[in-house]
């Protein structure tokens, strides 16, 4: 889950972390106001879920409060890689005489945290390490251990900081290491990290990313940042379609039948198991389909969740058939799922053998799923008939060929 | 032969008494041989039973009743309570805990890493299914019912290691269909963080001679096959490799996640794209399709 | 009201019954039976989420529950 600029800044700053003097806005006059406040020259950054701020005009400088309320007014308006600003962060601007970088992210392969530090800061990080390797230091941190001062120390040392920067440095890459761990988060990164002409440290940007799985255990803070629980902060907004989604997996407790993308094609797909959901989506566009969804199927959900989800698919705009195709089952019954998806035919008046282009779910209770889908004469694959070839198939119903 | 467990290996399972452990426990007791449960955890159920299997308050008291080392353990607890369960494991000197539960945040599944090494002990999954030797034993939900798991796994020559449990099955059926069993089939999970990659678990089927080739599912996201390249490079293994790679379309969605929690392309490395490279580029055969994994071993065996 | 699928039958005098009506209530895992002001009541909109797994069956007297699978025309017991 991302964080706004604005609230990574009040979590460095929990963490002790110093930062320039700013605030948040959502209106002209509020940035006015916030400018008024911090006197002299600012910086106006638009609040939004997405890179390339400065490029896009997302980030302006304003001499004077009014300056301030101006950029605003126009930064509110000014989408951003598909999303709307949530406001915007006035900032102080600082005298700044150097920039650092310092970062948190998980290294899967070590399965541990590993703390980056740069003293080439304000630009993309990855760029740093492909073109000046010496002046990116790495250090592989515990999850078990506290974390140590010396620890920061070292790696800020190694790249041959030395005197009151390297004192000063060394507490707040500590504090990063340690708010990486306690927060949860997957990214925490300030860049850049500036040195000031008076030779103070202070965040000047910073970027939070914290894991899903842990917001329940850290809504203290989700709650001191203003952060409510609806809010997903995925890539891209949800769609009215992807939130219907979700109201169907959440009708009761019994599997899972959602994580819905809207896609814009005419082939619905009632697809299943999260590596099975990615096999066949391929398959259906490796085929020439054009799928108007993605979504999974598991854990042996409900006739009511598949029926509702199969629903869903079967009733949005422009789609003509649905595909219902999972791997080989073991713990979702394929009577059940058969069961859910005629249904839905039924009570929106399709015929089931004409709706769904094909079933080719294998495994649990298979033989029970074939009787209820001959019954309805509704075309059915087993085992014997890939992923892939099934795939085919429902492409080539839809595209009025002969499967 | 096999890796990781065998007919005699004993293990319990912990939060046996919830829903789908109970499934599970049955699924293994009536596969192959026969698991060897030789308890199960539950804290509060001391003194029950699960389809004969004896329920105990603590780990510790499974190893007493058992009177002497239990070799694995089968975490199905919720995700909260899941990393004190696999360190009531390693404390209590069981080498191999695989575990079922899935959202488990990344912190707490580094922890139960550290601590295993620190052990000795080998950690499978989060969020995976097990493992299984076809026909003698299955330890985790892999497969489903006995009768399922018969259905879909073969013994043979093939190692098979999935980051998605239900691909294991679907990848494995398609092998057996075609005459070649599978030696031992590992769901290792598909989070962010797991305990055993691809490549750690590479020496394992190197040293077990009857496994004389590895097919391996993956997905984008996370580093792990250039792991596994990089391993392959070093090595000089004498197993061909052959991998499928679902969600190529995720490369056009950097951001989004789908399927499996560790699957998202989070960089330029961890695309579909990239990793087929570096698979390549170690000497690994890539299928386009599921089904053109058997004629592929067949050419390499 | 039977369901698409599946339409379970009691046999009148097992559902005058309080007791066998308590049992299956308990039995059921997806919540078919209820036991009404009548004795026994098959709750229409569950019925086809009945995973035949027959405890009902076996928790009656011997032919007192019957499943009919609606779409093949089999019944449960066979």
């Amino acid at each position: 889950m991302r964080f706004f600029e604005y609230e990574s800044r009040a979590v460095v700053a929990r963490a002790g972390i110093p930062v320039t003097r700013h605030g948040f806005a959502k209106t002209a006059d509020e940035a006015r106001r916030v400018a008024e406040e911090i006197g002299g020259p600012v910086v106006v950054k638009s609040q939004v879920l997405s890179g390339g701020r400065m490029k896009a005009g997302g980030v302006q400088f304003a001499d004077s409060p009014e300056e301030a309320a101006r950029h605003t007014e126009r930064i509110l308006d000014l989408e951003i890689g598909g999303h709307m600003p949530r406001g915007v962060l006035v900032d102080s601007r600082a005298a700044v005489a150097r920039e650092y970088y310092a970062g948190v992210v998980w290294d899967g392969t070590r399965k541990r945290p590993v703390l980056l530090f740069s003293d080439m800061g304000g630009i993309d990080i990855e760029q740093v390490a492909a073109d000046h390797p010496d002046h990116v230091a790495r250090m592989h941190f515990s999850t078990r251990v506290p974390f140590q001062d010396w620890q920061a120390k070292q790696l800020v040392a190694s790249l041959g900081v030395t005197g009151t920067a390297l004192n000063r440095l060394t507490p707040i890459v500590a504090r990063l290491a340690r708010l990486f761990l306690e927060y949860d988060m997957t990214l925490a990164e300030i860049n850049p990290l500036g040195e000031l002409e008076d030779g103070s440290f202070v965040a000047l940007d910073a970027h939070m990313d914290m894991e899903n799985e842990a917001r329940s255990r850290q809504r203290a803070l989700l709650h001191e940042l203003g952060v409510g629980d609806e809010e997903t902060r995925q890539a891209r907004e949800a769609t009215p379609f992807e939130l219907a989604g979700e109201q169907v997996d959440a009708q009761d407790h019994r599997g899972v039948a959602g994580n819905v993308t809207e896609f814009d094609g005419d082939l619905g797909l009632v697809i299943g198991a999260g590596g099975g959901s990615l096999t066949l989506f391929d398959a259906v566009r490796a085929h020439g389909g054009r799928p108007a969804n993605y979504c999974e199927i598991g854990g042996n959900p409900s006739v009511l969740k598949a029926c509702g989800l199969a629903k869903l698919v079967l009733t949005k705009p422009g789609v003509d058939k649905i595909a219902v195709m999972m791997s080989i089952v073991s713990n979702t019954r394929v009577d059940i799922v058969a069961r859910g998806v005629v249904k839905a035919c039924l009570e929106l008046g399709f015929d089931p053998a004409e709706k769904i282009a094909i079933f080719r779910i294998p495994g649990a209770w298979e033989e029970e799923g074939f009787k209820i889908l001959e019954r309805y004469g509704v075309q059915y694959a087993d085992r014997s008939v890939s992923l892939n070839e099934a795939a085919r198939r429902a492409v080539a119903r839809v595209q009025g060929g002969v499967a | 032969m096999s890796i990781l467990i065998d007919a005699d290996t004993t293990f319990i399972v912990q939060g046996i008494t919830g829903r789908e452990a109970v499934n599970l426990t049955r699924e293994c007791l009536d596969y192959g041989a026969g698991a060897r449960i030789v308890g199960g955890v539950t804290p509060g159920r001391l003194g029950r039973d699960v389809h004969g299997v004896p329920v105990f308050d603590t780990v510790a008291q499974a190893v007493d009743h058992h009177g002497g080392p239990i070799d694995g353990s089968v975490v199905t607890v919720p995700p909260a309570f899941c990393k004190d369960a696999v360190l009531e494991a390693l404390e209590n000197g069981i080498g191999l805990v695989v575990v079922v539960t899935e959202r488990i945040p990344r912190r707490d599944v580094a922890e139960m890493v550290e601590v295993a090494e620190q052990r000795g002990a080998r950690i499978i999954g989060p969020n995976c299914l097990g493992i299984i030797v076809p026909d003698v034993i299955k330890m985790g939900g892999i497969g489903g019912p006995a009768r399922d798991a018969a259905k879909a796994y073969r013994p043979g020559p093939v190692g098979v290691i999935s980051r998605s449990g239900g691909m294991t099955t679907e990848m494995s059926s398609t092998l057996s269909a075609a005459g070649l069993g599978q030696s031992t089939a590992v769901s290792i999970g598909g989070d962010a963080i797991i305990g055993s990659t691809y490549a750690e678990l590479m020496p394992l089927f190197e040293a077990d001679p009857e496994t004389r080739a590895i097919v391996i599912y993956t997905e984008p996201g996370g580093r792990m096959e250039a792991q596994l390249a990089a391993w392959v490079a070093e090595n000089h293994s004498r197993l061909p490799i052959v991998a499928f790679m679902a969600g190529r379309f995720m490369d056009e969605m950097p951001g989004m996640s789908f399927g499996h929690a560790g699957t998202i392309v989070e960089g330029r490395e961890d695309t579909a794209a990239e990793k087929i490279a570096r698979l390549t580029a170690a000497g690994i055969q890539v299928a386009e399709r599921i089904e053109d994994i058997p004629t592929l071993i067949q050419e390499r065996l | 009201m039977p369901g698409t699928f599946i339409d379970i039958v009691i046999d009148s005098t097992a559902g005058a019954d309080p007791e066998l009506a308590r049992k299956l209530t308990e039995v059921c895992p997806v919540d078919i039976f209820r036991a009404g002001e009548h004795g026994l009541e098959l709750v229409a909109e569950h019925l086809d989420e009945c995973v035949l797994c027959q405890l009902c069956i076996n928790a009656a007297p011997a032919g007192a529950v019957r499943i009919v699978k609606l779409y093949s025309g089999e019944t449960l017991p066979a």
